[in-house]
């Protein structure tokens, strides 16, 4: 079919319309997960283990029970009872174990029992009122340390197949990857460097807590309405978790104030549907700011190690990375994503990588875009970084001599399709910021990163009404502006205007199942899927015009929101608009629709290449950005400004992880940071004005060209940052957040 | 909880001075409100003292000396037209404190008897030598600020003691003050350092110094040595070393989520001689 061909021109993509939900969210309209209420509705409020680790001895919830506001109070024995799915496995029990402690309590603010109450004040008084005897334990918080042999165990049995025997049980998987010989690579080298490199856990920050409404009757069906990036999976967890059928389980997503990966599990959810079955009554949940920083999860933190062999000539002879990622009380750390992404920018011969899973007393991490990749990025592009220099290398020539292109084998193996990594580093060769002068006190960086991109379970339905408009059904939600896109897209194939189109994120009693908002997958696979369904229905527009005409439908194609004769044998037809074919659709054979239910396999990878200035003062060790450009392959920008949004976002991001944002545990294991003030997430004033381009190497797996645009980005700023900060200030900085305390101590020559 | 909306101060006291358990009074309420809402401290009485006649009056007096109401607020003392031309180091001070919302509720009263060592408006107060007026179930006592503070969230107020005022001297003639702090973002953070110096000049030399450190002991310091390190001098390079040390050997820091020992002993000094410059050259009417 005609429309089956690749687009290279377009009337709609490309443009930058304002954002369907704009007005709702400026005027306050917009419902987020806390806006909404129901008649008799309680308050849940979650006790949380105040210990690292411990073993609970037992919980008396009598007093609690008793007091009179207090509707409900479920421990884990209200989840013990499965009776539909009887012993949960993996995943489903780890998040089962996360939303609600079962022997022990495994971190700092682990969910240990939970109240509904008449009024959120009543219900935060009665948590008071549970008794929980608790046997500490010895705790663990560091990944170096809970690799090592004397190190408590946080779950015996925890590991799978991959780990090596010998290795402590908190190491729970191992990753392995490369090819050639990387011994012969680095004999090759006339220069091999091997660093040391540590990161902080960091939080995703979005300003959004997660909040919920849940109903659930003793006939098993329930109505859940929660802030996430995929309601299909809090569905399908839900159920599990709570014994459920998941069809009985109608889960509607909110409007979502930032999830970055964070909001792609469940926390909150299972217990207060729990609650609401217990109290038969509609239960609500919001966590505050310091429930979402020592309950929700973090990404990982990481101990690296990376050596890289170079030429003289800047050919990079041999590289091997070994990347030590804890994350939580449970199995997840993506030490592998870390091991896969971290030299995939470059065309090695000699390639090996190492990944480890390790837990530890801390909260279960989550994804954060692009998970793994920015740590292992920080090490390696700052080894490159150290060698150029060294060998008085430019940068961005060496980066560019060693690219991998079209062709090349990746060092996790696949072989690369078309990819734009040399032309991002071709853009930033070019970009004024490359050449412009620096000012004494400050350094410049450049980094490279790469993600994978994914495309996941996708159903899409598009349906016309009467008057030519439409309406469009996707699953996923909208966390970067992708209801935009969607409509771009759709009006791109039915030729009508955007405005015309209405996206809802549909819940899911109305739509076939969505994996989650992540993996950078939105434009790519709902968007395919749009294209496809809007395709589905001008497949059916043109089935009516043939009728109307009564010639084959292969006579007739689609231009410009019409149907036309395909050419002169076909007939002669006046143009018939999409609106006059939707305004008979009654009565010429009934509504018109479009959907699409696929798992799109074509999403391509993409890389970005980040130009980062930074100033420090000598004497007290601050360090400002003075100027940030982004430059990053998008496939194709369906709605620029918002691609620029999710570039500059990743920068923002990066700066407060690479300078000021970190976990910080005390000796008694216990988070010493949970709120705002001293989690330093960059203010404002903090940024400067990011640069962005957009280049367009267009995805060969996707209609109109996309690859994904929402995590790349944040993947070279940690060493982007760190290699400017490190020219700056005369000495290389290995080890996250470059704190002010840090690079003082560096500088003074005891860091 | 009691909620209590007194109108004279010699009733607030009289209220704190009979209640039980935990009292607090109620000014911009930007640390007791928060720390209600946390759950870090919640008092079984609750002292307004907003609606106490004059609490928000600015008062300059004939001799140039300065009397603040004890609600005046961090946006009335930057909006005013005099008070920041003679006390620019107290009122940026002030200013450094939260955000519009924050300004618009917050006090250098409550900074103060909040008891934080941090607290940005105290050291640029102690340094200005500002002073306060205690009124308790005695009767009024006037009372130095670098006295107020005890130690962390701690202060020498008795039961039944509140500030009814806020004192600040008179600027006089070749007189200057700044305030600087130390946080790792631009703004909406707490002081790893802060340090506060007012001083005053004869053509180019210095006659009178207080210098005055936040953030760097249990309580707000009030430093001598650098005092004596300024005075006499025309803040050469000798003077401004000599200042660093004697400020980076003031402290008595601790080692803290929001910075090490080193780090706040070795930028007290730099804070200090930054903060010196500026004071230098506002007391010799340079514009700095
Ligand atoms: C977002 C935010 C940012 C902030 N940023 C800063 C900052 O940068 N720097 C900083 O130093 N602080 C900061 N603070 C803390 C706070 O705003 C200041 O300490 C403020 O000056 C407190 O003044 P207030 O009038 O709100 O005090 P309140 O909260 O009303 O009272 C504080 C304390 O003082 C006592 N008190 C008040 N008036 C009297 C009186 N007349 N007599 C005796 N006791 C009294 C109260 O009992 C209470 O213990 C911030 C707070 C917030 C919420």
């Amino acid at each position: 079919m005609a429309l089956d061909d690749r687009k290279s021109h377009f009337t709609f993509v490309g443009t930058r319309p304002n954002r369907p939900d704009g007005l709702d969210k400026v005027t306050g309209r917009a419902r987020f997960g806390a806006d909404v209420t129901a008649p008799g509705m309680l308050f849940g409020a979650i006790l949380r283990s105040p210990h690292a680790h411990a073993r609970i001895v037992r919980i008396d919830t009598s007093k609690a029970e008793a007091h009179r506001d207090v509707k409900a109070v479920v421990t884990r024995a209200d989840f013990a009872d499965v009776p539909f799915k009887p012993g949960l496995e993996g995943e489903f029990w780890n998040v089962l174990e996360n939303v609600m402690a079962g022997e022990k309590a495994l971190y700092d603010g682990h969910a240990v029992a939970a109240v509904a109450a008449s009024s959120a004040l009543a219900a935060r008084d009665a948590l008071k009122l549970i008794e929980v005897e608790y046997e500490v334990l010895p705790h663990v918080t560091d990944v170096d340390k809970a690799m090592a042999p004397d190190a408590p165990v946080i779950r015996e049995g925890a590991a799978d197949y991959s780990v090596p025997e010998g290795m402590h049980p908190n190491v729970v998987r191992y990753h392995e990857s490369g090819h050639g010989d990387v011994e012969a690579g680095f004999a090759e080298a006339d220069l091999v460097i091997e660093d040391h490199f540590v990161t902080e856990a960091t939080h995703q920050g979005y300003i959004e807590p997660h909040a919920c409404l849940a109903s659930l009757g003793a006939d098993g069906k329930g109505e859940l309405w929660c802030c996430t990036q995929g309601h299909w999976i809090v569905q399908k967890t839900c159920a599990a978790l709570l014994g459920i059928e998941t069809a009985q389980l109608r889960v509607t997503a909110s409007e979502i104030g930032g999830g970055f990966g964070g909001k792609t599990t469940v926390f909150i959810e299972p217990v207060a549907l729990a609650l609401s079955r217990k109290a038969n009554r509609p239960v609500k949940i919001v966590m505050s700011r310091s429930e979402v920083l020592r309950a929700t999860g973090p990404t990982a933190s990481a101990s690296m190690d990376v050596k890289i062999g170079m030429k003289k000539d800047g050919t990079i002879t041999a590289a091997q990375g070994v990347f030590r990622l804890q994350g939580g009380a449970f199995p997840g750390a993506p030490g592998d994503m870390t091991a896969m992404c971290a030299f995939a920018p470059y065309n090695l011969t000699n390639v090996r990588q190492v990944g480890y899973d390790v837990m530890s007393n801390r909260p279960k991490q989550a994804a954060y875009r692009a998970p793994g990749a920015p740590m292992g990025a920080f090490a390696v592009e700052s080894v490159i970084d150290e060698l150029c220099k060294i060998l008085g290398l430019d940068p961005i020539e060496v980066r560019l001599k060693n690219a991998a292109r079209e062709g090349t084998k990746a060092s996790y193996g696949p072989t690369y399709d078309r990819i734009g990594l040399v032309e991002t580093l071709e853009a930033a060769k070019d970009h004024p910021h490359y050449s412009a002068p620096l000012k004494p006190g400050q350094g410049r960086g450049i980094a490279c990163g790469f993600w994978f991109n994914h495309g996941g379970e996708t159903s899409v339905s598009l349906a016309l009404s009467e008057d030519g408009s439409a309406q469009l059904m996707v699953g996923t939600p909208d966390i970067g502006g992708s209801r935009a896109s969607m409509a771009l897209m759709a009006a791109e194939v039915l030729g009508i205007p955007y405005e015309n189109i209405r996206v809802t994120i549909a819940d899911t009693a109305t739509l076939g199942y969505n994996d989650v908002s992540h993996g950078s997958r939105v434009t790519y696979a709902s968007g395919l899927a749009t294209i496809k369904a809007a395709q589905h229905a001008v497949e059916k527009l043109c089935e009516r015009a043939a009728a109307k005409w009564g010639i084959p439908v292969d006579a007739v194609k689609w231009e410009n929101g019409c149907a036309v004769p395909s050419g002169p044998n076909a007939g002669d037809f006046d143009p018939l608009p999409l609106a006059e074919i939707t305004a008979d659709m009654g009565r010429t054979g009934g509504p018109i629709s479009g959907h699409f239910e696929a798992t799109p396999e074509g999403a391509g990878v993409s890389f970005g290449t980040h130009i980062v200035d930074a100033e420090v003062d000598p004497e007290t060790g601050k360090t400002s950005i003075t100027r940030y450009t982004v430059i990053q392959d998008a496939g194709k920008a369906i709605h620029p400004a918002y691609v620029e949004g999710q570039f500059q976002g990743g920068a923002a991001q990066g700066i407060g992880w690479a300078l000021n944002e970190e976990y910080i545990y005390g000796e008694d294991g216990r988070l010493q940071n949970p709120v705002f003030l001293d989690y330093r997430i960059p203010v404002a004033s903090d940024l400067p004005m990011i640069d962005t381009v957009i280049v367009e190497v267009p995805n060969p797996g996707h209609p109109f060209g996309v690859r994904g645009v929402g995590e790349t980005g944040i993947v070279p700023p940690l060493a982007a940052i760190a290699n400017a900060v490190s020219n700056a200030a005369g000495v290389r900085m290995r080890q996250l957040p470059m704190s002010p305390p840090r690079i003082l101590a560096a500088l003074k020559g005891n860091g | 909880m009691q909620y209590h909306r007194p109108a004279s101060f010699a009733e607030a006291s009289d209220l704190a001075a009979h209640a039980t358990g935990i009292t607090r009074f109620l000014a911009g309420g930007t640390d007791v409100l928060v720390q209600l809402r946390s759950e870090i401290v919640t008092p079984d009485t609750l002292i307004d003292i907003k609606a106490i006649d004059g609490v928000r009056d600015i008062t300059r007096h004939a001799d140039g000396s300065w009397t603040l109401g004890v609600a005046v607020t961090g946006a009335e003392m930057s909006e005013h037209p005099q008070l920041g031309r003679e006390w620019p180091g107290v009122v940026e001070a002030m200013d450094l404190i939260g955000s519009t919302q924050i300004q618009g509720r917050a006090t250098p009263v409550g900074n103060l008897c909040n008891g934080s060592p941090a607290a940005d408006s105290v050291p640029a107060m102690v340094a200005a030598g500002a002073s306060v007026t205690v009124t308790g179930p005695a009767g009024d006592r006037v009372v130095a600020v670098e006295d107020i503070p005890t130690g962390p969230g701690k202060t020498s107020l008795a039961q039944g003691e509140l500030i009814s005022a806020l004192h600040i001297p008179a600027r006089g003639a070749n007189g200057g003050d700044a305030y600087l702090r130390f946080i790792p973002r631009t703004e909406m953070d707490i002081a790893v350092v802060g340090v506060g110096v007012s001083l005053r000049v004869d053509g180019d030399t210095i006659t009178e110094a207080r210098v005055s450190l936040g953030a760097v002991a249990p309580t707000v310091l009030l430093v001598e040595e650098c005092a004596r390190a300024l005075i006499g001098t025309t803040l050469d390079d000798t003077a401004l070393a000599a200042l660093a040390a004697a400020a980076s050997a003031a402290c008595k820091p601790i080692d803290d989520k929001r910075g090490t020992i080193e780090f706040r002993t070795e930028v007290a000094g730099v804070l200090a001689k930054r903060a010196a410059k500026i004071a230098y050259a506002r007391a010799k009417g340079e514009t700095a």
